[in-house]
């Protein structure tokens, strides 16, 4: 933290500047504000907001919901249930209602709003935050290129992934898992079947996270040289509008794919938590 | 990459949100699409079953039409019989009638034809006692032939 403190005072018109502006978190400290006490005040009250007015619409919807002839607005949103709904009947078994449904329904429309807001122009969501913050202001709008938010979904999903493991197997389950599965029980195969475990159990949410993390980051890069580009000329300013419409309409495709994924993964970790071997 | 205190404050507002769908938002929608579910296939069913009720309703109802057919001409079968019975019927007592009258006529008629004979006898006989008186009053005793002139009438 301490480097992006000192950053912070370095002047916005240079390119590195620009996208080392664009690139740096509201932070502030929490506690003492030593290491890892930093609050990312950007990230945390665009998440909030974005999973307050999302699931609050769906909600909006949801409480006057009639199993007569729909509204519109119930009808879209009984669409983009039913879409979760049946990607979950296909992968876990199990009584999806109580849990696991709900929980893919929100990981899936939270972490698409806050992929949506990458569609919003750096500069112009910069202006507004320096009008009313000031000139060296910063705020990143997009939570999922944050890497604490992707890393707080994953981590939540596996600790849910042990949590269910346990609950279905019971703790001796588990741990016979750990050290039976996949090669068999025999005595001299444990090291290995464990090695295994522990790799699986450190992999998946480290690509759960990174590969969110990575295309919402990658997307926030590829605009802020766009708008880069912008800033050198006449022609820069068309060839970078052009390209940075195009990049727009191909990061619609990625916004909701990453999501989808986001919400499958969620599913097919949580669904072979309670499938034992 | 910089993992921070915003870690864990993202973490508590999935928690929240996770908790908030599975309480609030997922059960009101599960109710309304699979109550609108099963009222779909029980409509369906019953249009089904509406179905194969009028078909069985048909079915009856033709049956009973045949059947009905069937008792009518049967009906109108047996009419004509009994018509026909009554004709012949009819037909017989008027013939025992008319030749139960014609056998009384006969009578009668016979009867009358007797008396007749009876009446011309007795006046016959007379008729020729008077014309033999007129003719034997001259000349023959009534006395004497009397005797035969009434066995002459006995024998006519």
């Amino acid at each position: 933290m301490a480097t992006e403190h000192a950053t912070n005072t370095e002047h916005a018109l240079t390119p590195s500047g620009y996208i080392e502006h664009h690139l740096s978190f509201n932070a502030h400290p929490v506690n003492d504000g030593v290491g890892f006490w930093t609050l990312h005040v950007d990230t945390f009250v665009m998440s909030v907001a974005l999973g307050l007015i999302v699931m609050g619409l769906i909600w909006l919807v949801a409480r006057r919901a009639t199993s007569g002839v729909p509204s519109k607005g119930q009808a879209f949103v009984e669409l983009i249930f039913s879409f979760v709904d049946d990607q979950v009947k296909n992968i876990f078994h199990g009584n999806r209602h109580s849990f696991i449904a709900p929980t893919a329904l929100t990981v899936f429309l939270w972490v698409f709003a806050m992929n949506s807001m990458d569609f919003l122009p750096v500069d112009i969501v910069a202006k507004v935050v320096q009008f009313f913050g000031g000139e060296h202001a910063k705020w990143r709008a997009v939570p999922t290129s944050d890497i604490n938010t992707t890393f707080a979904l994953a981590l939540s999903v596996w600790i849910l992934m042990i949590f269910f493991s346990v609950k279905v197997k019971g703790l001796g389950g588990f741990v016979h898992e750990l050290f039976c599965a996949p090669f068999g029980s025999k005595i001299w195969v444990w090291p290995a079947n464990f090695l295994f475990n522990l790799i699986e159990y450190v992999s998946k949410p480290l690509s759960h996270s990174l590969r969110l993390f990575g295309n919402m980051y990658a997307g926030e890069v590829i605009f802020l040289l766009l708008g880069l580009w912008a800033a050198t000329g006449v022609s820069g300013t068309i060839f970078g509008a052009i390209l940075g419409a195009g990049w727009s309409i191909f990061h619609i495709l990625i916004v909701a794919l990453q999501a989808f994924i986001f919400m499958m993964l969620t599913v097919v970790y949580l669904a072979m938590a309670h499938e034992s071997h | 990459m910089n993992i921070n205190f915003t870690l864990i404050a993202q973490a508590i507002a999935f928690a929240v949100l996770i908790w908030f769908t599975v309480k609030f938002v997922w059960p009101p929608l599960l109710t309304a699409i699979e109550t609108r579910q099963k009222e779909i296939a029980d409509g369906l069913a019953a249009a089904q079953e509406g179905k194969s009720a009028l078909e069985v309703a048909a079915k009856k109802s033709e049956a009973t039409l045949n059947e009905a057919k069937l008792k009518a001409s049967e009906i109108i079968g047996q009419a004509e019989k009994r018509g026909s019975q009554i004709v012949e019927e009819a037909k017989g007592n008027a013939k025992a009638e008319g030749e139960r009258i014609l056998a009384g006529a006969k009578a009668e008629i016979d009867q009358e034809v007797n008396r007749a004979k009876e009446g011309l006898r007795s006046q016959v006989s007379a008729l020729a006692i008077a014309g033999a008186e007129k003719i034997l009053r001259k000349e023959i005793d009534a006395k004497s032939h009397s005797e035969m002139l009434s066995k002459l009438a006995a024998e006519l």
